[in-house]
Formats: C-alpha cells, sequence, structure tokens
C-alpha cells in the first residue's frame, strides 16, 4: 500500500470519483489552471477539461448554489471554498437551501451537493485564514459534516461524500495537507459517513477528537504510555450525525474523557459529546467530562506568539490528558 | 395592449406563432389564475387557512412567459407569487388548494411549506425557499449542468425587484453572463417589496443590471402578454444558440397587498391602487381575443362558470383532503431516514 500525504488523498479520490462518474465535478476560485492555491486540484483540469475542473468567478454564495442547482438537476458537484473562512456569504446557500431541499419537497428533490472547505490554523493565517467554522454548521439537520485526519480517511469520506444523497460538507484541514501521511489504498473503497474509528486502545484514559489534533494526542499518547498512562483514542471521522455508539462505548472502555479540537469551546462539537456521555452514562464516569478547545476569541492572531496561544500542541494536549489520568 | 396595436394589426399572435386556441388558452390561464387568488384571499378571510401571499396583477406577464417556453423540457425556477405561471406549466388547481390548506398530499411540499412555495420535479418546478433571489443561482447551476450534457433546454428564473438588490442575484447574473448560460431571468416588478416603493429600492433600472454582466437586459410592458411572450421567446432562442443569459425586467403592479397580513393602505393610496386596476392586462387581452373576432361574451360567460367549477371542486378537495400526521413531520431529513426521522 502506497504511503501518501493528506492533500494527495483529497486529490486522488476526486480523480477516481470523476474517473467513475462524468457527472462528479469541481467548481471553485482557482481551481481549474492554476490547480487550487493548496494544489488540492492539482491535475484535474489537464485530465478532464475546463468544464469539470471548473474556475469560478469570485463569488461563495454563488459557487455553493450554482452547484446546488447542478445536484438538484443531477450532477455530482463538489464545490470548493478556497477557505473556510470564506464560505460564510455562501451560508445562506447551504443552510437555508442545500440542507432543507429533501425536506422542504416533501422527499421530491434532493441535493448530492459536496462543499468541500479547509479548516485551522497555525499556518500564519491571522484570522481569516485560520477558523475551524464546524459549529456554525453543526445542528442543522440535512446536512452530514465530515473532517478527516488520516489520508485513508481523507480519501474514503470525499468519496462517499460524492456518492452521497444528501449535501456533505467535507472539512479538510490546511495543516494535515503535507504533514500527514499514512496508508492509502489504490484501489477503490469509501469510508461510511456516520462511523468513527479507534485510533488507539488503552485503559486509562478515553480522548474524543476530530482532525488536526489528533495528531498531537497520538504524540501525547505515545509518550504518555511510557509514563504508565494508557490511552484510548477516538477519532470522530463524522460531526454529523455523530457516532455515538462509538461515543459511548470509547467513554465506557475507561470511565473517563477528555474531547478535543481546535474550534473554539463555547458550543462546539465537544459541548454535544459532551452532553451525549452526560445524558447516557454520568453515573458510569470517574472524573468529569474535560473539554480542551481553541479559546473564546474570534480567531486567532497572527503574531506567532498569539497564533502559538490560541493552537492546541503536543505539550498542551499531553497536560491535559495527564490531569485527567491522575483525576 | 400597448396603444400601438390596433384591431387594424390584431393578429399579433399569429404572427408570434400563437394559434387562435393558444391565445384562448393563455387568456384561461390567466383567468384562472385570477380567479384562483380571489378565491384564496376569501377563504383566508373566512378563516378557512391562515395564511395567503397573492399574485392579482402579475398573471398576464407570468403566463405569457410560460407559454413562450418549452414546457416538455425547460427548468422552472418560480417565485412565490406565480400561480398563473405554474398553472401554465401543468400544475393543477386541486394541487394549488392542496397546499393552500396544507394537506398531505400537496405536491409542492407535502403540506410543509408555505403556499406560494412551489415545487414539483415531475413539472420541472425547482423547489424554493422564502429567503428571496436563492433561485437564481440554482436556475444558473441548472443552466450549466445543461450546457454540459450538451442538452437543449433552458432554466427560467423569476423574482421581484426588490430581490435583484440581493447578492445572488448579482452573483447568480454574473456566473451566467462568464459561462454564457442558457437562463432566462425575468424580473417580474410590480412596484412594492412590501411597503418600500421601487424608488426607495433602486436608483436605476432592474433590467440596466444585465449590461454589468455582459447580456442584454429589456424591459417589457407586463401586462402586455403578447410583448412578454415574444421578448421571452426570443430569450429563449438565444440561448438556445448559445448566445447567454437574458435579464426581462417585466413592468406591472402588484394590486392586492403583499399578504393577508399586510395592510396596503398603510403606505400607499387607494387612488393609486384603482388608477393601476385600470391598467391590468387581463380585460386588455380579453379586449384584444374579442377585437380579433376569436371571443366574446358568451363564451366569457361560460369560462367564468367553468373555472368557478374547477375552483369549487378543488377548494372542496383541498379542504377535505388529510393532514399529514404529526410522526410524518420527522421524515425525509435524509435519504433513507429512520422512522422517527434523522439518521440514527
Amino acid at each position: 500500500m502506497a504511503v501518501i500525504d493528506y492533500i494527495s488523498a483529497i486529490r486522488l479520490a476526486m480523480k477516481e470519483e470523476m474517473e467513475q462518474d462524468e457527472d462528479v465535478f469541481v467548481l471553485g476560485e482557482d481551481v481549474g489552471v492554476k490547480g487550487g492555491v493548496f494544489t488540492t486540484t492539482k491535475g484535474l483540469l489537464e485530465q478532464f477539461g475546463e468544464m469539470r475542473a471548473l474556475d469560478t468567478p469570485l463569488s461563495e454564495s454563488a459557487i455553493a448554489g450554482v452547484a446546488i442547482g447542478a445536484a438538484m438537476y443531477g450532477m455530482k458537484p463538489i464545490a470548493e471554498m478556497q477557505y473556510s473562512d470564506f464560505m460564510f456569504p455562501a451560508t445562506n446557500q447551504i443552510i437555508s437551501e442545500a440542507a432543507k431541499i429533501r425536506y422542504r419537497s416533501n422527499n421530491d428533490w434532493n441535493c448530492p451537493v459536496v462543499i468541500r472547505a479547509p479548516i485551522g490554523g497555525g499556518i500564519f493565517g491571522g484570522l481569516y485564514h485560520s477558523q475551524c467554522p464546524e459549529s456554525v454548521f453543526f445542528g442543522t439537520p440535512g446536512l452530514k459534516i465530515v473532517a478527516p485526519y488520516r489520508p485513508y480517511d481523507a480519501k474514503g469520506l470525499l468519496k462517499a461524500a460524492v456518492r452521497d444523497p444528501d449535501p456533505v460538507i467535507y472539512f479538510e484541514n490546511k495543516k494535515c495537507y503535507k504533514m500527514i501521511e499514512g496508508e492509502v489504498p489504490e484501489h477503490d473503497y469509501t469510508v461510511p459517513i456516520g462511523e468513527a474509528n479507534l485510533l488507539r486502545e488503552g485503559d486509562d484514559i478515553t480522548v474524543i477528537g476530530y482532525s488536526l489534533p489528533l495528531y498531537f494526542i497520538e504524540q501525547a499518547a505515545a509518550e504518555l504510555a511510557e509514563e504508565g498512562i494508557s490511552a484510548h483514542v477516538l477519532d470522530l471521522r463524522t460531526l454529523q450525525p455523530l457516532d455515538k455508539n462509538a461515543i459511548l462505548e470509547a467513554v465506557r472502555k475507561t470511565g473517563k474523557v477528555l474531547i478535543v479540537h481546535e474550534d473554539n469551546k463555547t458550543g462546539g462539537i465537544g459541548a454535544e459529546v459532551s452532553a451525549i456521555i452526560a445524558e447516557e452514562l454520568l453515573y458510569e464516569l470517574d472524573a468529569p467530562i474535560m473539554r480542551l478547545c481553541g479559546p473564546d476569541v474570534p480567531a486567532m492572531p497572527i503574531n506567532p506568539p498569539g497564533e502559538k496561544n490560541f493552537m492546541l500542541n503536543k505539550e498542551k494536549v499531553k497536560e491535559a490528558m495527564r490531569n485527567l489520568a491522575l483525576y | 395592449m400597448t396603444p400601438s396595436t390596433s384591431t387594424g394589426q390584431s393578429f399579433r399572435h399569429i404572427q408570434l406563432g400563437i394559434s387562435n386556441e393558444q391565445a384562448i388558452e393563455m387568456y384561461t390561464m390567466m383567468l384562472t389564475a385570477r380567479r384562483f387568488d380571489e378565491r384564496v384571499l376569501l377563504l383566508q378571510r373566512a378563516g378557512k387557512i391562515n395564511f395567503h401571499v397573492s399574485g392579482i396583477g402579475q398573471e398576464v406577464a407570468q403566463v405569457a412567459a410560460a407559454f413562450a417556453l418549452d414546457r416538455e423540457s425547460d427548468y422552472f425556477l418560480p417565485y412565490y407569487r406565480d400561480y398563473g405561471f405554474v398553472l401554465s406549466v401543468g400544475m393543477t388547481l386541486r394541487e394549488l388548494m392542496l397546499s393552500v390548506f396544507a394537506k398531505a398530499e400537496d405536491p409542492n411540499s407535502g403540506g410543509r411549506q408555505m403556499p406560494g412555495h412551489f415545487g414539483s420535479k415531475r413539472l420541472r418546478i425547482v423547489t424554493g425557499s422564502s429567503p428571496v433571489t436563492t433561485q437564481v443561482p440554482h436556475a444558473v447551476g441548472i443552466a450549466l449542468a445543461a450546457k454540459m450534457k450538451n442538452k437543449s433546454l433552458v432554466s427560467f428564473v423569476t423574482f421581484g425587484e426588490g430581490s435583484s438588490n440581493q447578492g445572488d442575484f448579482h452573483e447568480g447574473c454574473n456566473f451566467a453572463g462568464v459561462h454564457k448560460l442558457p437562463v432566462i431571468l425575468m424580473c417580474e416588478n410590480n412596484q412594492y417589496a412590501i411597503s418600500v416603493p421601487i424608488r426607495k429600492q433602486l436608483a436605476g433600472k432592474v433590467a440596466d443590471r444585465a449590461l454589468g454582466y455582459g447580456f442584454p437586459g429589456v424591459q417589457v410592458d407586463g401586462n402586455d402578454a403578447l410583448d412578454v411572450f415574444r421578448v421571452v421567446k426570443e430569450a429563449r432562442e438565444r440561448a438556445l444558440a448559445g448566445e447567454g443569459p437574458t435579464l426581462i425586467e417585466a413592468l406591472m403592479y402588484r394590486l392586492s397587498p403583499h399578504s393577508t397580513s399586510d395592510n396596503d393602505l398603510a403606505y400607499r393610496t387607494k387612488e393609486e391602487v384603482e388608477e393601476n386596476r385600470a391598467k391590468d392586462g387581463i380585460p386588455k387581452f380579453k379586449q384584444y381575443l374579442i377585437d380579433c373576432g376569436i371571443w366574446n361574451d358568451e363564451l366569457n360567460g361560460e369560462l367564468e362558470a367553468k373555472i368557478r367549477k374547477m375552483i369549487d371542486d378543488a377548494t372542496e378537495y383541498g379542504d377535505k383532503a388529510p393532514f399529514p400526521t404529526p410522526e410524518s413531520s420527522l421524515l425525509h431529513v435524509y435519504a433513507g431516514d429512520a422512522e422517527q426521522g434523522g439518521m440514527s
């Protein structure tokens, strides 16, 4: 099995889906000739032509809205938001339209669109090239939301998203693009939307996360193992719908849970995960539910100390994990 | 009709390729939409239904546009006043009444959405929402798909002049212009966005906005059925020839209040409304048909009676039809969702 990086896995998923189904196409700013500002769509124009790797005007609501229209016609568009920070002009199209098309038409119409959007900081992107907007869309019925961490899941979840008959937001992490490598099968496979994945088995504490912070969690878990602390690590992979059974099973294993994400704490995915745990197995817990998240500030600053202070890292995660273990 | 029309030139419809039968069918649709609308207003006043948003004063342009399109292949994205349009592309009075009464059998939304929120895959009427103008990019996306799949069809989208201020109008127009897509955008300029008159909505003309997007924009008298038919037909020919979008601004007047929750005399005078009622295109089109010698008062009386009967039938049908079950409100969030709704 080939070891490739996260961005190559995303690119491969699009290439394979476009080869298999001529209704699949990519549209967005700079996705054609340039191949994307991060090179995510590199080579697609050369292989599939300019209509299927479509450079659009700089206009996010139109990118989403046109993709929604094409999807209602029967196409399988992948709409790229260049940065998730810039997808807010498209929010009305995503929340008022895509999410509600099946419901409002009583199952007559559907909207099989994929919205890809890069999230996350640590790249000196400042306030508007670093955000994690998951919580804005989370809790909107009708949307599915995925946020892969491993290249294997990046490919498999994107292929599943393209084939899904409902709208899927695909949050890919910018910092993961080149940094995270992993084994990715060259053959066709999908990762089911709605299923979490156990990254590491352990007995003392459970850590639940998604996207980039899992990198820090895995590193911290390896180091804590040497201190005799054994961590059980769950990758949510899909944020909506949450894999409730996997969450409960993972927490039950150790009775102590830490939830980690880069999006700010208040109203984040972790709040919902905490509520699920509290509702279902409060009396099985041996410690209060803990969360480690981005601070409740509008977004991270560009100055290096400020960005570092906002971002999670191995040390912060390790400390939180140790505190939970020692509780 | 326009002042240039005299009885001596009264076969304009034949010149446009409209048969006598089709001209009468157009009139039938206009009158049906008007009588439907009046009935629903009465139903609301009588407390039988909660809400109605009226299209009175706009039917002529709606019907004329529909007749200029290919009702077998084109895609339609009407806005919430387009009763005349959806009737013309095949929605029935019973189906509209099912929507008015919010009943389970309503094909538009199964009784989920307000009346006027049309949708029918069978008729290629694309499901719509209430935040205005979101349908413009959808129409552009459908036109893009048609171009990609080499299909000979257009998408036709309507909206009000207030809506033409929304970003989605501009973003959609620009996208369509850049890619020369087969989309026809028709603004039903009824002079009011609820209470705000056109002078406070627009400093220029809606039609002129097309200039900035590189395609033609034309103004047309929305009370002149044949002129609306002509410009929509020309726009369709341009679209199919690969020449791209057309923006049509059909000028008309909203004779009804914005909705049954609106008191329009708080912001406009009775005199102004009456002045515009005199310009109503439906009696004008009737007179045109009479002048052509293909219509008369006797036929008109028969038609009125027939429409009344159909509306009575549809009203009774809609009224008696069952509501959706409470539990069904949890269904169709996602494909194949669980019995209790949602995915879990």
